[in-house]
């Protein structure tokens, strides 16, 4: 009883009950597309260049750590192909979320922290606006939509990366880089890539306004948030991927 | 016919936060029009009644009527609804700091009026309210640029803006100079007089409660230990009651 009690578990229990309240309103008509847009961009368009600086450092360093290893084998021409697989099936989709963890949780558990405790959530509540659904759904929703359309670019920009790597010590075409990198992969690495994305874009937005609408505790409560927002979020990443990885292993995708 | 001009009434309310029970048996009754001031010190429950008036907490046991609707009976849509005409003036002023005073004022406008009314008429509605307030000139300034009195106003203009009939007020003069606090208490007078609406008022700032009060209700202990006029509470020779004007 008392590990059921205990605060694991009701926190657990509350971002469940919060999860279930999501649903719950999404349903419900009069949605607020107009906030939904502008988290987009927000959540999109702000978080683009930060996604794109690391996706391309990613693909530029993962290349060059991994020529040694495949020279040493002789199988250097292989490595367009085994850079394309690491990056499209793990790499790019989980450092991109982990990036939205850190920039998009803990910016969303500040915001709405800093609403509650200045009583500005009471305050659209008492003007009628259900604040749950002009504050929640909408950044839950974009987080769920953007973090895998960041993840795509990822993709793109650290293959990118992945080709000057592999030029800096060695000579390959544009076309047969692109070529080799693609003809490695197939559906079965991108797509359930791109469907644990949504995953953990909801999971990061989910996460983040719970624990900045719960918000207590003034100012201190909202670095908390903040601070949680991120720890949280990228556990759950971490968590998710594990958990999509077992799936697609016994799907036989891997 | 008597019953319809009390705008709330208020029955043996109960909340507790853990084991300290906060309101006991509190009662209380708003006529249409009057002005009526709930006084008690600190801590004594005075916010968490009016949160509960507005449905911003749940009271644990009693019965809210808001023009003779039962809160507690409505769902989350006709509480939205009924909130068109209950005003509430947050201690903090509670503004979106992220919007425009323009933006904040137009904000409680669209769960209310359909698109069509919000372009026609939103302009005109702001302007209105914040010629009320005297602030028109800072339409399209952020919370951040006004002064503690200018926000308190623009939150006001903000209450103002769906012409509510009954204003419950948190502290509003609470953290402000006596001037500014003094005109802030003749605002709510103003407002009063043009809109016919009935306010609550909480506070403990004898100088408002003076201005604007036509009833003091003296909130001791939790419960509604007397309703009276300001000059007869101030008259009142009962410790727990004097206490508050020495």
């Amino acid at each position: 009883m008392d590990v059921i009690n205990s605060p694991f578990f009701k926190e657990v229990g509350e971002i469940a009950r919060f999860t279930g309240r999501f649903f719950k309103q999404i349903v419900k008509p009069k949605q607020e597309y107009e906030e939904f847009i502008n988290q987009c961009f927000w959540i999109g368009y702000k978080t683009f260049t930060l996604v794109s600086i690391t996706a391309f450092i990613m693909g530029l360093v993962l290349t060059i750590q991994s020529r040694p290893t495949l020279v040493e084998f002789g199988a250097a021409s292989l490595l367009p192909s085994m850079v394309s697989v690491s990056l499209v099936r793990e790499i790019s989709p989980v450092i991109t979320a982990l990036i939205c963890a850190g920039k998009i949780g803990s910016g969303i558990g500040a915001e709405l922290g800093s609403m509650r405790v200045t009583e500005q959530i009471d305050a659209m509540e008492v003007s009628g606006t259900n604040p749950f659904k002009y504050l929640v759904v909408t950044r839950v929703m974009a987080s769920t939509l953007m973090v895998p359309i960041l993840s795509i670019l990822a993709i793109a920009i650290s293959l990118y990366g992945g080709f000057l790597g592999v030029n800096l010590k060695g000579s390959v075409s544009w076309s047969l880089y692109w070529f080799q990198a693609f003809d490695a992969l197939t559906f079965g690495d991108f797509i359930p890539s791109l469907i644990k994305t949504f995953f953990f874009g909801f999971a990061i937005g989910i996460v983040g306004c719970y624990k900045g609408y719960n918000s207590q505790k003034g100012t201190e409560g909202v670095g908390r948030s903040a601070t949680t927002a991120v720890i949280v979020a990228s556990l759950m990443v971490f968590i998710l991927d594990l958990i999509a990885v077992q799936i697609t292993d016994l799907l036989g995708l891997t | 016919m008597e019953q319809k001009d009390h705008i709330i009434e208020v029955s043996k309310l109960n909340k507790s936060f853990g084991s300290n029970q906060v309101l006991k048996d509190f009662s209380m009754k708003l006529v249409r029009g009057e002005n009526l001031v709930i006084l008690g010190k600190s801590g004594s429950g005075k916010s968490v009644l009016i949160k509960c008036i507005i449905k911003l907490l749940e009271p644990d046991f009693g019965e809210i009527k808001i023009l003779d609707q039962d809160i507690s009976e409505l769902d989350e849509d006709e509480m939205d609804l009924l909130r068109k005409d209950v005003g509430f003036l947050f201690q903090s002023n509670a503004l979106y700091d992220s919007m425009t005073v323009r933006e904040n004022l137009e904000f409680p406008l669209r769960r209310h009026w359909t698109l069509e009314e919000r372009e026609n008429k939103a302009e005109e509605a702001v302007m209105e309210a914040l010629e009320d307030v005297g602030l028109s000139h800072t339409v399209n300034m952020m919370p951040a640029e006004l002064s503690g009195g200018m926000r308190k106003r623009i939150a006001l203009a903000r209450t103002l803006i769906l012409k509510p009939q009954v204003i419950l007020y948190d502290e509003p003069t609470t953290g402000l100079d006596p001037i500014t606090g003094r005109e802030i208490s003749e605002l709510m007078i103003s407002i009063q007089e043009k809109y016919k609406a009935s306010s609550v008022i909480i506070s403990h700032d004898m100088n408002c409660i003076k201005m604007t009060s036509n009833r003091v209700i003296a909130l001791i202990e939790g419960r509604n230990y007397r309703t009276d006029t300001y000059e007869n509470l101030m008259k009142s020779t009962d410790p727990k009651v004097s206490e508050f004007f020495r």
